[in-house]
């Protein structure tokens, strides 16, 4: 399935993957002079759940910070809904329709949990300064419209008992998942979650795991995620891709990638020489 | 009832309005502390900058006029007209506007991410150019400031407060200034919209959220950098506010820029991140400083106004370092 066709497909399941959604053509980012990714192609296609793993270190979440304009690659192209994508600021990708999380939690903790999820919609509200202040006509028919998607979003994720909780109070594994919903609250085309499983235990990768599967399932999203635990994203994801010290070493459905050898080295440790 | 009741019911009413103009200030301090985590030591010079150019503006002043004749011997000093106070205060809002962007783009942007003490250092440096801009565009003489706010004594207050004295003979009335009472209105107002669009604003919204996380803020589509230039705008509109107060009060001057230092005290009060805070601490300070003046003062010679804000907060510093209305500080063990 390593073709870069535009066609989707469809998988084991039986979900319909739409054409490509995003695709990333010879992208190569450096720090001054060490590569963290050296020329880098892949894809992901519509409503596909799509995997980035490796081992610590090997760039992906440099990957995925190019892909939310955080990072500015030297080299390469971004194409996004069958066009070249400029040179974006964060701000502006995320206009795109492009949400994320971060790996080391980034929530607003002086707000409560609803204010949070509530930001998500900012690029929603279209209405003047003056008729928000005032909250006529207009105003408050979309503030209205606004709290009943952050709301739905909030039962969605089952955090309806700590919707008007400070997040600074909440337990890791809950901060996680408010993060989510916030990215969520956007209603993006791209979903982009960055090891959205770290730090947690058993039970807590398997809740997150549900959510994931079940925002695919019920909003149609696309997702790609990235995540170092290879058990967890093999049970997950549709495709996966490969990275091993910046470099894309295999690309495929999670049974082509658990039988290549090149990612079975990466993961058992084969000295590099 | 006795004098000494009286008057210092007097007294505390006058320390109120000018605690109100102490608030003022502050305000202009919480909004950018707020929003950046900046602690903008320029506040006080803004509303110098801000007074001095309404007036300049007003007069219709060719602004760096002096600079302008030395260079080309020209003898520019005036364009000859004079606009009404509305037109001035419009266009002096636009030039903080522009102000706040230039301090965003040049200053600012370079500095982001960097400890709050370059910040600081940052705003320091920031006062003295902008007091050395403030002189060389209108000039360093004391200006006198006349938007047309009512001043001096309220008659119709003394009159109808008069009962009050029950009797007692020594007893006129209150004695307020008009020009505070406007003052205090003009507060409210502005208290009370900046509340409203801190909190029910997509805007406002979005300055909190970058207050609190610049990567989180930029992941839901937030330019930070149009939320900096509004945060200053918006406290060099407020400095406009305190400066037009201040000024008409005692003169668009030098000293102008003093009242920031009486606004750390009012800061310590109610807490750096508190837009309410900062008007109840103002009051407190305002009110405080007056009484003590009037019962005390004459004990120790009086002139305690000088610090006893300051000792007051240092106070309040010992058992409430997070200050009335602070968000409190919680040490995770």
């Amino acid at each position: 399935m390593n073709d870069m066709s535009t066609e989707g497909y469809t998988t084991e399941d039986g979900r319909k993957i739409g054409g490509t959604l995003m695709e990333m053509k010879n992208i190569t980012l450096s720090f001054g002079g060490v590569k963290a990714i050296t020329d880098i192609s892949f894809d992901i296609k519509e409503g596909e759940i799509r995997a980035i793993i490796g081992p610590n270190g090997a760039g992906k979440s440099s990957m995925l910070n190019v892909i939310s304009g955080f990072y500015i690659p030297q080299q390469g192209e971004v194409w996004y809904k069958g066009e070249k994508r400029p040179q974006m600021k964060p701000y502006e990708v995320a206009r795109l329709g492009i949400a994320r999380t971060f790996q080391n939690i980034a929530l607003f903790d002086g707000m409560s949990v609803l204010d949070n999820v509530m930001t998500g919609r900012l690029n929603h509200m279209t209405t003047g300064l003056f008729a928000q202040g005032l909250w006529k006509g207009k105003a408050e028919a979309e503030e209205v419209e606004n709290r009943e998607k952050a709301e739905k979003i909030i039962d969605f994720l089952e955090i309806q008992a700590i919707r008007k909780t400070p997040v600074s109070r909440l337990p890791y594994g809950l901060k996680k998942r408010v993060e989510l919903a916030r990215a969520l609250a956007a209603e993006p085309s791209l979903l982009l979650l960055d090891e959205p499983m770290a730090g947690m235990n058993v039970e807590e990768k398997e809740d997150m795991s549900r959510f994931i599967l079940d925002v695919n399932d019920e909003f149609g999203t696309t997702i790609a995620l990235i995540e170092h635990d290879m058990g967890v994203v093999m049970d997950l994801s549709d495709r996966v891709v490969v990275m091993d010290y910046g470099k894309k070493i295999g690309d495929g459905t999670p049974d082509e990638v658990r039988n290549n050898q090149a990612v079975i080295d990466a993961y058992l440790g084969v000295s590099h020489d | 009832m006795s004098d000494n009741l009286i008057f210092g019911a007097e007294v505390f009413l006058n320390g109120l309005m000018a605690g109100v103009l102490y608030a003022l200030v502050a305000l202009g301090f919480v909004l950018i502390y707020k929003a950046s985590g900046i602690f903008n030591y320029a506040q006080g010079v803004m509303a110098l900058f801000a007074a001095a150019t309404l007036v300049g503006i007003m007069k219709g002043q060719v602004p760096f006029s002096h600079l302008i004749n030395a260079i080309f011997g020209t003898d520019l000093h005036y364009f000859g007209w004079h606009l009404p106070a509305i037109a001035g205060i419009l266009l002096t809002a636009a030039v903080m506007v522009v102000l706040a962007w230039l301090v965003q783009k040049f200053v600012f942007r370079h500095l982001v991410g960097q400890e709050p003490i370059i910040l600081f250092m940052a705003t320091i440096g920031l006062a003295y150019f902008l007091e050395g801009v403030s002189d060389l565009m209108w000039g360093s003489e004391i200006k006198k400031l006349d938007v047309g706010l009512p001043q001096g004594a309220s008659f119709w207050l003394e009159e109808n407060t008069q009962w009050l004295g029950f009797g007692n003979e020594n007893f006129y009335g209150f004695f307020i200034d008009k020009l505070d009472m406007v003052a205090t209105a003009i507060a409210a107002i502005l208290v009370l919209s900046l509340v409203i669009f801190s909190q029910y604003t997509k805007q406002g919204r979005a300055m909190r959220a970058v207050a609190d996380d610049h990567q989180a803020a930029l992941s839901v589509g937030i330019n930070l950098n149009f939320i900096w230039v509004m945060v200053w705008s918006l406290a060099g509109f407020v400095a406009l506010v305190a400066g037009i107060m201040w000024g008409t009060k005692s003169g668009v001057q030098f000293s102008l820029s003093l009242i920031a230092l009486k606004a750390l005290p009012v800061l310590m009060l109610g807490g750096f991140t508190s837009i309410p805070g900062a008007i109840v601490g103002g009051l407190i300070i305002g009110v405080g400083e007056k009484l003590f003046e009037f019962s005390v003062g004459s004990l120790v010679g009086g002139a305690t106004e000088n610090w006893f804000a300051y000792v007051l907060a240092l106070i309040f510093l010992v058992f409430r370092p997070q200050g009335l209305f602070g968000e409190k500080i919680i040490e995770r063990v």
